[in-house]
């Protein structure tokens, strides 16, 4: 659809921005830290939440274990808010008069840098906290997908799930454009998306109506369903169809992102400054 | 305590600029702790109870740490962003004044919209509280009140200890999250499931246990004796609190400017 020459300008915008984040190496440590508290904190809940369990629940304990470190290990590709205050801050200062000017279209721009950003993030973090969760002791062990297949299956629907988590997260800050200060609007999304990703309880763990309400909605494809591919949750037909679902979300996400940033560059009003 | 106010008037006015902004964050606020305790509440649809404790009693928990920590972000709010303060220099500012710099720190900063999650765990309580089976007596309601007030100080505590260790890192540590909210989030749960040496350091180390697991032991009545001890282990956040602020007046002396 789009000229290579294009392309080449997005996946440059995507280098720097992926060499400038990878430079924050002390503040990815202490993430890293922080995440292993995390990790461990949840899987001490889970395992008590287990130990009194009258009934079968529907994801075993070890999965749920891979299924936390899963995510502690990727959560820059779950975090509907990744903090990029500069984005934010050339719409309220109205420097987004300069970005205007650039040539090629906003919209790519934006999305190829946040695309770095979380790549980034999660290079630094992933492998630390992954090489180190699968030597932990037994009850707090991460597992080996099932098979070769699964693991294939789950690098890409976790890359598809990315760039459906940045599709999403284009919304946010093209609502900044008609409310100006981003952290109420956010908040809310925030709050939502993430509950419906399965940031607060891991999705199989809901009751059934709810996890009808959840497939409804964009959210689960980025994290959730990657994750339990890993873990062998889904098995292959089931993953592959997933994985087309994904496909199609990505399309629609992405459409109707550009539409809407088309309309409301239309109606911007640069605030001098 | 005038010029206290005097602060509060002023941050609420400034942050009312931004209306719109601020009632979603409030609204935001409100649902952040919600869809937490809908999690939990469908944990415990799925698994039934958590170690002989069931939903009512851990929503108390729960309720009480989440008010807490929402109080004292409202108030100790200039605390956590002090590491600003440090690496623009303008902490010099504050130190020529003729008023304290606990005070002067407390009130360049206070976070209203908190006021939505206050709301929130205020009502989860209410409802925890009235469907949980306890008998009321009136040393009871005062522990009750004693805990959340002691949570708020403890989280007030952290949130100023992570402040002095800027005199010396000048960059605001990340790292300190795991203190503030990573406290939050393991005491909205009776602190026994977890393994022992955790139970140890947020027992004695920072005392978030005193502040709901072992009161409310007592509020339910499962003490087995030593009624007033139970009772009274909130005080241990009051103890907390006096060696931050030690800690603090320490820092203070040793500041220096980075100049800027």
């Amino acid at each position: 659809m789009r000229p290579p020459r294009n392309l080449k300008r997005y996946l440059s915008v995507f280098r720097i921005r992926l060499a400038y984040s990878l430079q924050y190496r002390t503040a990815a440590l202490a993430g890293i830290a922080t995440q292993f508290f995390w990790g461990f904190l949840l899987i001490m809940v889970y395992s008590a939440f287990y130990s009194s369990s009258t009934s079968q629940p529907p994801m075993s304990l070890p999965q749920l274990v891979t299924y936390i470190w899963l995510q502690q290990a990727f959560l820059a590709f779950i975090m509907l808010w990744f903090r990029d205050e500069e984005l934010f801050g050339l719409i309220t200062t109205g420097n987004i008069a300069y970005e205007l000017c650039r040539p090629g279209e906003l919209y790519g721009f934006w999305y190829a840098k946040l695309l770095a950003q979380r790549i980034a993030s999660a290079l630094l973090k992933c492998l630390p906290i992954m090489g180190t969760a699968f030597f932990l002791p037994k009850s707090y062990q991460m597992m080996l997908p099932p098979d070769v297949l699964s693991a294939g299956l789950f690098i890409i629907s976790l890359l598809l799930g990315l760039l459906v988590l940045v599709g999403i997260s284009m919304f946010i800050y093209i609502s900044v454009f008609y409310t100006m200060s981003p952290y109420g609007s956010l908040l809310l999304f925030n709050v939502i998306g993430e509950f419906l990703a399965g940031m607060i309880i891991p999705v199989p763990l809901m009751p059934d109506w709810l996890q009808d309400i959840v497939y409804l909605f964009p959210f689960s494809w980025t994290a959730d369903f990657p994750f339990r591919v890993y873990s062998g949750h889904f098995h292959h037909t089931e993953a592959a169809v997933g994985i087309m679902l994904q496909l199609i979300w990505l399309t629609v996400l992405v459409t109707l992102g550009r539409l809407a940033m088309k309309q409301a560059l239309r109606r911007v009003v640069i605030q001098g400054g | 305590m005038k010029l206290f106010m005097r602060y509060l008037s002023i941050l609420f006015r400034s942050q009312m600029q931004y209306k719109t902004s601020f009632w979603l964050l409030t609204v935001g606020q409100f649902f952040t702790p919600f869809t937490m305790i809908a999690g939990i509440w469908f944990l415990f649809e799925r698994f039934g109870s958590l170690r002989g404790w069931d939903f009512h009693e851990v929503a108390i928990c729960f309720a009480v740490i989440h008010m807490a920590f929402a109080i004292s972000e409202c108030f100790a709010r200039g605390f956590d962003t002090f590491a600003s303060l440090i690496v623009s220099g303008d902490f010099d500012r504050l130190l020529v004044r003729p008023r304290s710099t606990f005070l002067q720190v407390l009130g360049s900063k206070f976070e209203f919209t908190r006021i939505g999650r206050l709301a929130q765990s205020s009502i989860v309580l209410i409802w925890a509280t009235a469907s949980a089976s306890i008998d009321w007596t009136p040393l009871k309601a005062l522990t009750l009140g004693l805990m959340i007030l002691s949570g708020t100080i403890i989280f007030a505590g952290i949130f100023i200890l992570v402040a002095t260790l800027c005199f010396w890192t000048v960059q605001g540590l990340e790292i300190a999250n795991i203190l503030t909210n990573g406290g939050k989030e393991m005491a909205q749960y009776p602190l026994q499931i977890y393994e022992r040496w955790v139970v140890r350091f947020f027992t004695f180390i920072i005392p978030f246990g005193c502040v709901n697991y072992l009161p409310l032991q007592y509020i339910l009545g499962r003490t087995d004796g030593d009624e007033m001890f139970y009772s009274l282990t909130p005080l241990a956040g009051f103890l907390f609190f006096f060696l931050c602020l030690i800690v603090w007046q320490f820092g203070v002396r040793h500041y220096r400017s980075t100049g800027s």
